[in-house]
């Protein structure tokens, strides 16, 4: 009871947030600079909170995140330009193909542990990248042209519905599968978690999501090209991730929020700005491993004594 | 004889991997670490041997030798740095602190110098020769012959030599090392400068024979020495050869046949492939999970 009353608290105030925003942005006091950082930030959440579902709470150690964002991207770009059908039914095509590419990698990778997983999702993203980058359909490396659909209503409605169901399935029954898997993986498999099941389902709800992020993104900007989804992209994600802690929902969101709006006033040096990112990365590895929250939530430091509750 | 001047192409280009795949194997062997930044090292390689030939009037040799030099000390800078401390961590903020490394590296070098490719002198001299109606370029047979050279030394330092002997006894269990009287630590940190060394040498014959550097060119060759170190079998210094050998052959044939663009993808399904169907490699052992 206590619980369901803190987590319709959190959606009532969320649903503030996003009309005082949108207030704002209709007032004119957000400016289209103000905008577009804000769009980038939900993209951004997005696509930590749907690497957190795989590495933070699987314990999955995936870093070819950007590519599942690339078929959101690719995918609902073809739904509006070439098939003329509406934003919302495209970011759910991307979204769903993105998912089903999830499906698709994550049953024979997620065979696979540790440091071979990692290089062999690198190695799918790339893949992905290059299959793009050969297909004229798509505009090959020149990229595809995309009118802006995007706003702040449909970044919200993304960055909204992504934390609800994970931060939900996190608290179910397969959400804590998936945690008992991260801790340890033959201990869980000898208390009868079906491991590779929880995996392939984790995998593929992040890839989900990050279909809906990619989907965003490419509506954001007026052009999508193959060279955007590298590694590097990947590595952007997983350091959100990592910064924020490792099995920690709120701290990836905060660390993706620091990070755009630092990465936004650093746009202007990007050798720095990626110096400084690299430099904080080692440092934080070195002297604190688990990130800024480790796996403990910011609703939980204001609550002694008591397990967390849920979040959105 | 089109195919046989393309399969000599295709062991110039994977005896460079081959040269980047055994400092991966060799670190992966001895600490379990995938060593992002080794690409980065095969970049620094690349500019300290472009900078000794164009700057200093320096000739191959000599720069291949500084550049070795060099590298093995940049090696154990970042392992004494960035890596010692990770020895207990866990896998993943290892890989992560390694590919900080690798990040800083390739931004701290646009930092002092900016993106802009550079073109490498000529120290070599290029000349055709003729074998069997193949026009084989005196170059890859240099760069072969550096190649054999080195890789025969390292089977030396490590089957003959005390060192060799530490690095495999650590390679092996680290704490029954320890306790026999070796120092683990400072077998590592050789274990690196050796690795970097390969990588800086890999870095110079990589821009001798392809004559075009830049900031970035570590990151992919360095991806591909690792599939090449996984496909031989991650570990084993015979395997990383053959599977640097076998890379650089499959994708010179697949570019042979028309599929450029599709190069790169090429390596990376061998590495699915592998990963999939053999994890171990090809000349690698099955272990056990021990629980």
């Amino acid at each position: 009871m206590k619980k369901s009353k803190v987590f319709w608290g959190l959606c009532l105030l969320a649903i503030i947030f996003y009309a005082v925003v949108q207030v704002m942005i209709s007032g004119g006091i957000l400016d289209m600079y103000y905008q577009s950082i804000l769009i980038q930030m939900c993209i951004n959440i997005m696509l930590a909170v749907s690497l957190h579902i795989i590495i933070g709470i699987t314990g999955q150690f995936s870093i070819g995140h950007a590519g599942f964002m690339a078929v959101g991207a690719y995918f609902s770009a073809i739904a509006t330009m070439k098939l003329g059908l509406p934003f919302p039914v495209a970011i759910l095509i991307g979204a769903i193909v993105a998912a089903l590419a999830g499906l698709l990698v994550g049953i024979p990778s997620l065979r696979l542990k540790g440091d071979y997983l990692a290089i062999a999702t690198l190695g799918f993203a790339e893949i992905i990248r290059i299959i793009f980058l050969n297909v004229d359909y798509v505009g090959g490396a020149a990229g595809m042209v995309i009118t802006n659909l995007s706003n702040w209503t449909y970044a919200f409605m993304g960055v909204f519905v992504t934390i609800l169901v994970i931060a939900n399935f996190t608290n179910s029954r397969h959400g804590r599968g998936c945690i008992s898997i991260r801790e340890d993986e033959i201990a869980a498999d000898a208390m009868g978690i079906n491991t590779t099941y929880y995996k392939v389902v984790a995998f593929t709800i992040g890839s989900f999501f990050a279909g809906v992020a990619g989907a965003i993104y490419a509506h954001n900007f007026f052009i999508i090209q193959p060279t955007t989804f590298g590694f590097l992209k990947s590595f952007d994600i997983l350091i959100y991730v990592v910064l924020g802690g490792l099995g920690s929902l709120s701290g990836s969101v905060i660390a993706a929020i620091f990070l755009t709006v630092v990465s936004a006033y650093l746009s202007g040096y990007p050798e720095e700005r990626m110096i400084i990112y690299s430099l904080v990365l080692i440092i934080v590895m070195l002297y604190r491993p688990t990130g800024l929250l480790g796996t403990k939530e910011i609703t939980s430091l204001f609550k002694f004594g008591k397990r967390g509750g849920s979040k959105v | 004889m089109e195919w046989l001047q393309q399969l000599v192409n295709g062991i110039s280009l994977g005896s460079i991997y081959a040269l980047i795949a055994l400092g991966y194997t060799m670190v992966y062997g001895i600490i379990k670490l995938i060593n992002f930044a080794h690409g980065d090292v095969f970049m620094l390689g690349a500019f300290i041997g472009f900078y000794a030939i164009a700057r200093w009037d320096l000739g191959f040799f000599p720069a291949l030798i500084i550049a070795m030099l060099l590298c093995a000390i940049i090696g154990v800078i970042i392992e004494r740095v960035a890596y010692k401390r990770l020895r207990n961590a866990t896998r993943i903020a290892a890989l992560i602190t390694a590919i900080g490394v690798s990040l800083l590296i390739e931004n701290t070098v646009i930092y002092f110098r900016g993106a802009s490719p550079e073109a490498y002198p000529e120290v070599l001299s290029n000349k055709s020769i003729s074998i069997f109606g193949a026009n084989i370029s005196s170059q890859s047979i240099m760069i072969l012959g550096v190649t054999i050279v080195l890789m025969i030394l390292l089977q030396f330092i490590v089957h003959k030599t005390k060192i060799g002997k530490a690095m495999r006894a650590v390679s092996h269990d680290p704490d029954a090392a320890r306790l026999m009287g070796i120092n683990v630590d400072n077998t590592i940190s050789a274990t690196f400068a050796i690795g970097s060394a390969l990588a800086g040498a890999a870095g110079v014959i990589f821009g001798v024979y392809y004559t075009r550097i830049d900031p970035l060119m570590g990151v992919l060759p360095g991806l591909k020495a690792f599939v090449a170190a996984v496909l031989g079998g991650i570990g084993s210094i015979p395997g990383a050869m053959v599977g640097g050998l076998v890379l650089g052959v499959v994708e010179t044939v697949v570019s042979a046949l028309g599929y450029s663009l599709w190069r790169d993808a090429a390596a990376f399904v061998i590495l699915i492939l592998i990963l999939i169907l053999k994890p171990s490699g090809i000349f690698g052992k099955n272990t056990r999970e021990k629980v």
